[in-house]
């Protein structure tokens, strides 16, 4: 339950609701909208970033953490690994077991390929799971891809690689029509008519939805279909290397059994980086919205193999992340509660912007009220703004709440919250990296022979800042193609000799650059554990 | 300054603050979780958990990574559950009430005990969506069980070996494809799209200077 400082606010909230209601707050110019983020913004926080010293991207800036992740040691760097043991070998090695993986296994599989998965964790324990609010496809007879590419490439300030967008839109609605088939569970009128709604920085009513489990029902479709198949899925198996050949192209990966610490080879004629993002990293300081294992592995792997990143200083902010109670600090408020009408509101019971601005403005804004302006709501952790989610029953009429965000009400009643009475309180949560490795058009690394890369690990799909609803849509879209492309490719190739030069070259970089450390990437879980000596 | 409570992880006691859910307890008392620990946020099932409070008999379940820690807690976390998933081909089966005697009959041997309800962390009528599955009305056994995180909490507790999430699974499955209405619009866009009908639209809008974009963008008019 709330304090009762907090409640005070609260009360100063619903007496402004009505009024409020009967008025929709004005959407920022984007003169306003650039002054925000300049000043708010975590990603213009020069303080935060460190320049990257060797490597296809040396003299960018990245996140410290991250950097630091780019300046540590190979996991394997003086370990005796014997190439010429082969514990797996396959045409197409899927690195991650999330949405983008499974869609790749299962397209793969398809096109005849002999395909496996590795995955750190469980198959599934990935942010796909964990996406709430839909996914994105202009398939309405008022919306068109046009719209949709004009939305996303305008809400990540112009900078998406237009043959990565343009895939993008392009392809959404056949990824929606592959799913419903796989058996998803869309929410549908009883026509068919797909039930949409807007999400921050959409033109058109595009986002698709299952309840606010959008992510999960889509993740669990698809794991089973990979099951379905038999495709064979090696969990609690991190890759922590990649594999080249004597010709320079990726060959494999170099596998760390979790439990047993035991390295393992596995070869392959085409190898996915399908490794998901980075929230675990906690860039900042933020709290995050991620599951457990987002740690960039894959953008270490893939940079250490000489592949370059791209936007790897961007990262997305979800403007709501739950800012109290302390025991889901961070965890995802999806913005479906903000397409569904919930508006933001200062302690002062204020509407301080529109609440479908794109999200690194919303997260912006929020922060500034938070700062500068003195009017968040002090909370044991830090502050938040209210998300007034009893507008949604006004607006949607009772029982709207329980029918389109049942885990959003679960989440909060566990903690004696009732968010159909209550509004709740938010502040943003580190939440995806908008960068990632550098793709073209086909899915391919520009600089790696049978390297692809497909999902939250792919840097400049997106651009700057993310839509809501894209990052579903690109791990199914994107996971889909790499999974064909992957597996047309193997069947030309003939590998040569396995080779791990490039980490003794890589380490010889480090230490040209002056930069010793005990420090060794990937990372593969966070240090969660307190140890008092 | 945190209120101490004494919680037992498999039968070993620690003080932990009792601000903590069962998982950040674990790290606090020095865990490194490897199983039993995925999304942190209650949407994965990685993390289902049993606990008694010291002194009293009933046997609880829950997700560690949502349930915060009390005084006397005797915790021990499952990290893997033999689940008994069958295997399928989706374009193969029909959504009729044969499928679900053959891939899962043992539903049939449910005695009725509700303990699969009772042991459910995300509060679904697990017994009675498995009786929507076994009179083959997938609909609604697909609706009751959509919540379900798959944690197998319920399968742990059933004296009938039913692997519930799985049936959940395949009566939603079905439903998705073959029992909600298809969706015309969808299809329709599909097919424009194939037959090349974007094609020069989308050319047009990536081959413009940026400035005539931002234009584009900044004078959009927004659905209602």
């Amino acid at each position: 339950m709330f304090t009762p400082e907090m409640m005070k606010s609260v009360r100063k909230v619903e007496a402004t609701r009505d009024e409020r209601m009967r008025t929709e707050p004005r959407r920022m110019t984007a003169e306003e909208k650039d002054e925000l983020l300049k000043a708010y913004h975590p990603d213009y926080r020069t303080e935060a970033f460190d320049e990257i010293k060797i490597g296809p991207n040396k003299g960018e800036k990245a996140p410290k953490e991250l950097a630091n992740l780019l300046h540590s040691n190979s996991r394997i760097l003086g370990e005796d690994i014997d190439l010429t043991k082969i514990d797996y070998d396959t045409d197409v090695l899927i690195i991650g077991g999330g949405g983008a993986g499974a869609s790749a296994a299962i397209e793969a599989d398809e096109a005849g390929a002999k395909v496996m998965i590795v995955t750190k964790l469980r198959i599934g324990d990935a942010n796909t799971m964990m996406a709430e609010g839909g996914i994105q496809a202009a398939d309405k007879p008022n919306d068109s891809p046009v719209q949709h590419y004009l939305d996303a490439f305008g809400g990540g300030h112009f900078a998406a690689r237009p043959e990565l967008l343009r895939r993008l839109v392009m392809e959404a609605p056949d990824a929606i029509k592959w799913l419903n088939e796989l058996g998803v569970m869309f929410d549908k009128d009883e026509d068919g008519d797909m039930v949409t709604t807007h999400g921050g920085g959409t033109s058109r009513k595009r986002m698709h939805a299952c309840k606010d489990y959008s992510g999960a029902e889509i993740m669990r479709t698809v794991r089973d279909e990979v099951i379905n198949r038999k495709i064979p899925v090696i969990e609690f198996t991190s890759a922590v290397e990649l594999i080249k050949d004597t010709n320079g192209r990726a060959a494999g990966a170099v596998l760390l059994n979790m439990e047993t610490g035991d390295y393992m080879v596995a070869r392959a004629k085409t190898v996915i980086i399908a490794t998901g993002g980075a929230g675990r990293m906690h860039y900042q300081n933020f709290p995050t919205s991620n599951h457990y294992g987002a740690t960039a592995d894959g953008l270490v792997m893939g940079y250490r193999a000489g592949a370059p990143l791209l936007y790897q200083d961007t990262i997305q902010y979800h403007p709501t992340g739950v800012a109290y109670p302390s025991q889901i600090f961070g965890a995802l408020v999806t913005e479906k509660v903000r397409s569904l009408g919930a508006m933001l509101v200062n302690a002062e019971g204020e509407a301080f912007m529109h609440p479908l601005e794109t999200r690194d403005v919303s997260a912006a804004s929020i922060i500034r009220e938070c700062s500068a302006r003195g009017k968040g709501v002090t909370t044991p952790l830090g502050s938040g703004v209210w998300l007034d989610t009893p507008m949604i029953e006004k607006i949607g009429g009772a029982g709207t709440i329980e029918k389109r965000i049942p885990a959003m009400l679960r989440m909060y009643l566990n903690y004696g919250i009732d968010m159909r009475e209550l509004p709740i309180l938010v502040y943003p949560t580190l939440h995806y990296q908008n960068g990632g490795l550098e793709i073209g058009g086909d899915g391919f690394t520009k600089v790696i022979d049978n390297l692809l890369v497909a999902g939250e690990a792919v840097g400049g799909i997106h651009g700057r800042n993310r839509l809501m609803g894209n990052s579903l849509l690109d791990i199914i879209v994107f996971g889909r193609n790499a999974g064909k492309a992957a597996a047309a490719k193997a069947k030309d190739i003939e590998l040569g000799a396995l080779t791990l030069r490039h980490i003794e070259d890589y380490a010889k970089a480090l230490a040209e650059a002056g930069l010793e450390t005990n420090d060794v990437s990937p990372l593969l879980l966070p240090k969660y554990a307190r140890h008092e000596r | 300054m945190d209120n101490m409570v004494d919680v037992y992880f498999y039968g070993k006691r620690y003080s932990v603050p009792d601000s903590l859910t069962i998982m950040t307890a674990m790290e606090y008392a020095g865990y490194e979780l490897k199983r039993g620990c995925g999304c942190r946020h209650g949407f994965c099932g990685a993390c289902a958990t049993i606990y008694r409070i010291k002194g009293k008999n009933e046997l609880h379940t829950c997700l560690a990574c949502q349930t915060q820690v009390q005084e006397g807690m005797c915790v021990a976390s499952i990290p893997f559950f033999p689940t008994d998933k069958r295997t399928y081909k989706i374009e193969e089966i029909k959504p009729d009430k044969q499928i679900m005697m053959q891939l899962y009959p043992e539903i049939y041997s449910c005695i009725g005990c509700n303990a699969c309800t009772k042991a459910c962390t995300q509060g679904l009528d697990v017994m009675q969506y498995i009786a929507y599955a076994q009179r083959g009305d997938f609909k609604k056994c697909a609706e009751l069980s959509f919540d379900c995180v798959g944690c197998g909490c319920c399968s742990v507790r059933c004296p009938a070996g039913i692997s519930h999430p799985m049936v959940g699974l395949l009566a939603r499955r079905l439903t998705g494809k073959y029992i909600a209405p298809k969706s015309r619009h969808l299809e329709d866009r599909v097919e424009e799209i194939n037959h090349g009908e974007y094609d020069e639209l989308i050319e047009r809008i990536m081959q413009k200077p940026i400035t005539e974009i931002e234009e584009l963008y900044n004078t959009r008019d927004i659905e209602k």
